[in-house]
């Protein structure tokens, strides 16, 4: 034996170091457990030291360019900086609930509720290994980090919590190619899991090729891996491609766009809802329209050719598209206070007339009685606030508006809609329609053929018919 | 064949003969200038990412497997730097050691027959045990522990030529730290 181990005494060292090492491998993949005794001593050995360095090398810099370079413009740029990553977690909160509910609901939840809540980490070094993809932070179990927690910037995830220990913590990115999470789009809410491919890109995989994502898409965490909360933003899909079996979508991360130095790793992770994508709200070009075919006619002649023309070419009173009924709320009131000439929270008269028809639907069939300016078979019932809003945009003297406005000062329960009809009498001069008509010739967009339909002789059923004209 | 059995036992074991040729150093180069290695891989990428393609703590192993021409030594190297290395790496303890562990012994084997003091020489080992590094490595993920690895190989023959590259002139530092008697 003794011969035997002296004349092979280093292929015998060799085996035995092989085995050895062989019989703690397969102790870890069977037990699904590490050897936690020689890491800790390791990451405990390396981390003061990792620590030390980059205090020395931070130092330095910081040195150099507050002494050197830009005295106080560090400072400055490190505030703006907190401040800016703080705005972009609060604008992406606000965005996900401003598009699930109105803007006091939503700022009530705001108020009550706060994001996940966090702990900020910094990177002191990466793993070993060539091309890892493995960061370790300055902050392990002391500071209540876990295996398996969230790390993001407030740009996007960044990775996960590997490895927890008393100093320092292990964080898997996702551009390692052992990496998996449930992302989600933001357009069309397409489901995939999120993979590392240990380059600056990762890929969208499971996503069947009938699903529809299209590049520049924005990919959200879904929450389904329970590691992410939902609603993080992932990245931009830069390149969409059918596959074999399943789409190929490479995502540019957005959380590692900026580089790593301080990241944020969620303690208690809040789920949050897909933020809406924007739409576009660009201006759209609206032609004039046709100009009436004799000056000099009647506008109740004109009436039954130009109502159907006229009316898809007014344009939204709004500037961008309604989106949430908080703004069709806000609208609407805008527009009675514009139509009753009211400021909100200056006019001493208390609060408008909110139950003014701004929106009349077409005319109930009511026994219009002939005589006047013409008959007005539709336009007969609509009511005259429209008309006042509309000419008072154009910037002409409309009777009407102070008509409605009266009736709401007085405290009417009636709309304005049938004072303004009631102020026409049958065979009286008309005071809404001359003004009509001169708004209407001055403006393309005030409908004229119905103000002067208006101008017709009202139908005694017309206030009581019009249930729009008792509700806007 | 006297001479036959003398070539062979130079094989595989050392012979008063070769210890002529061993290099020393003192402990605390044999200690500090592995931990170092492995906290540039640790420290450094975080700035260059390109450089985390150097596997220091590997030239590390072959320089001292070579110029301890020692198997057994080489062997006790390659084991503790890998493990040291796996240690803070997310993988199992013992892939890096496994690997590091035949480099080591493979590396005082093949230093009892070159001379390893020559530049070119060294740069051919630096190359073959970088490749047979990172093969290895794949192969073990593969057989031990299921990865889905890829082997791209254009991208690990560019790493060891690398790596080779940057051996010669750190070989040429470190032999600098020699003890003589």
């Amino acid at each position: 034996m003794d011969f035997f181990l002296n004349r092979y005494r280093n292929l015998t060292v060799l085996l035995v170091a092989i085995v050895a090492q062989l019989v703690l491998l397969a102790y870890q993949v069977k037990s699904n457990g590490e050897v936690r005794l020689i890491r800790v001593w390791a990451v405990s050995a390396v981390t003061p030291l990792a620590r030390v360095i980059e205090a020395g090398r931070s130092g330095m810099v910081h040195f150099i360019r507050d002494y050197f370079v830009l005295l106080n413009v560090r400072q400055e740029n490190q505030r703006l900086k907190a401040d800016l990553d703080r705005s972009k977690l609060d604008n992406q909160y606000l965005q996900s609930e401003l598009s699930t509910a109105d803007r006091a609901k939503s700022l009530a939840i705001f108020q009550q509720q706060s994001p996940s809540k966090t702990i900020a980490a910094h990177v002191i070094g990466n793993t070993t290994g060539v091309g890892a993809k493995v960061v370790i932070v300055d902050r392990g179990t002391g500071s209540g980090v876990q295996k398996g927690m969230a790390v993001i910037t407030p740009d996007g995830i960044v990775g996960k919590v590997t490895s927890a220990y008393p100093t320092a913590s292990f964080v898997l990115l996702i551009t390692d190619p052992s990496f998996a999470a449930g992302v989600i789009s933001q357009t069309n809410h397409v489901h995939g899991t999120l993979k590392g491919q240990g380059y600056s890109t990762v890929i969208v995989d499971y996503v069947q090729n009938e699903q529809k994502v299209e590049p520049g898409e924005q990919f959200f965490t879904s929450g389904d891996d329970r590691i992410f909360p939902k609603g993080l933003p992932v990245g931009e899909a830069t390149v969409v491609r059918e596959g074999k079996s399943y789409k190929e979508i490479f995502v540019t991360p957005s959380g590692l766009q900026n580089g790593l130095e301080e990241v944020l790793i969620v303690t208690e992770g809040v789920h949050m809802a897909i933020p809406e994508a924007q739409p576009t709200s660009q201006p759209v070009h609206l032609q004039e329209p046709p100009p009436a075919e004799s000056s000099d006619s009647s506008a109740t002649d004109a009436a039954p050719d130009q109502v159907p023309a006229q009316a898809p070419a007014q344009p939204p009173r709004q500037s961008g598209p309604l989106t949430t009924d908080a703004d069709r709320l806000v609208d609407q009131y805008r527009k009675i206070g514009q139509a009753e000439k009211h400021v909100y929270g200056q006019s001493a008269g208390g609060a408008p007339n909110f139950n003014i028809n701004l929106n009349p639907r077409p005319a109930d069939p009511a026994p219009a009685p002939s005589g006047g300016q013409g008959s007005a078979p539709a336009g007969a019932q609509t009511p005259a606030a429209p008309l006042a809003q509309r000419s008072a945009s154009a910037g002409a003297q409309n009777p009407a508006a102070p008509l409605a406005q009266k009736s709401a000062a007085a405290g009417a329960q009636s709309p304005a809609a049938p004072l303004a009809q009631r102020s026409v009498s049958p065979g009286a001069p008309s005071p809404a329609a001359p003004t009509a008509q001169g708004s209407a010739s001055t403006s393309a967009q005030t409908p004229a053929p119905r103000a002067a339909q208006n101008s017709a002789p009202p139908s005694p059923a017309a206030p009581d018919k019009n249930p729009a004209g008792k509700r806007p | 064949m006297s001479d036959l059995g003398a070539s062979f036992r130079t094989d595989f074991t050392e012979t008063p003969l070769l210890k002529k040729g061993v290099s020393k150093y003192h402990v605390a180069a044999m200690i500090g200038i592995p931990l170092a290695a492995i906290l540039f891989q640790v420290y450094v990428p975080r700035f260059f990412e390109r450089l985390s393609y150097l596997e220091l703590p590997l030239l590390v192993t072959v320089y001292f497997s070579l110029m301890r021409r020692s198997p057994v030594a080489g062997v006790l190297f390659g084991a503790g730097i890998g493990l040291a290395q796996d240690s803070l790496s997310h993988n199992p303890l013992g892939m890096f050691g496994i690997v590091k562990t035949l480099v080591g012994y493979f590396a005082a084997s093949m230093s009892q027959r070159f001379d390893v003091q020559n530049a070119g020489v060294r740069l051919v080992l630096g190359f073959f045990f970088c490749f047979f590094h990172q093969f290895f490595y794949w192969v073990l993920g593969r057989a031990l522990l299921g990865e889905a690895l890829d082997l791209d190989l254009q991208t690990t023959l560019l790493v060891a030529v690398l790596n080779a590259l940057v051996a010669v002139p750190l070989f040429h530092i470190l032999d600098r730290l020699k003890v003589t008697d």
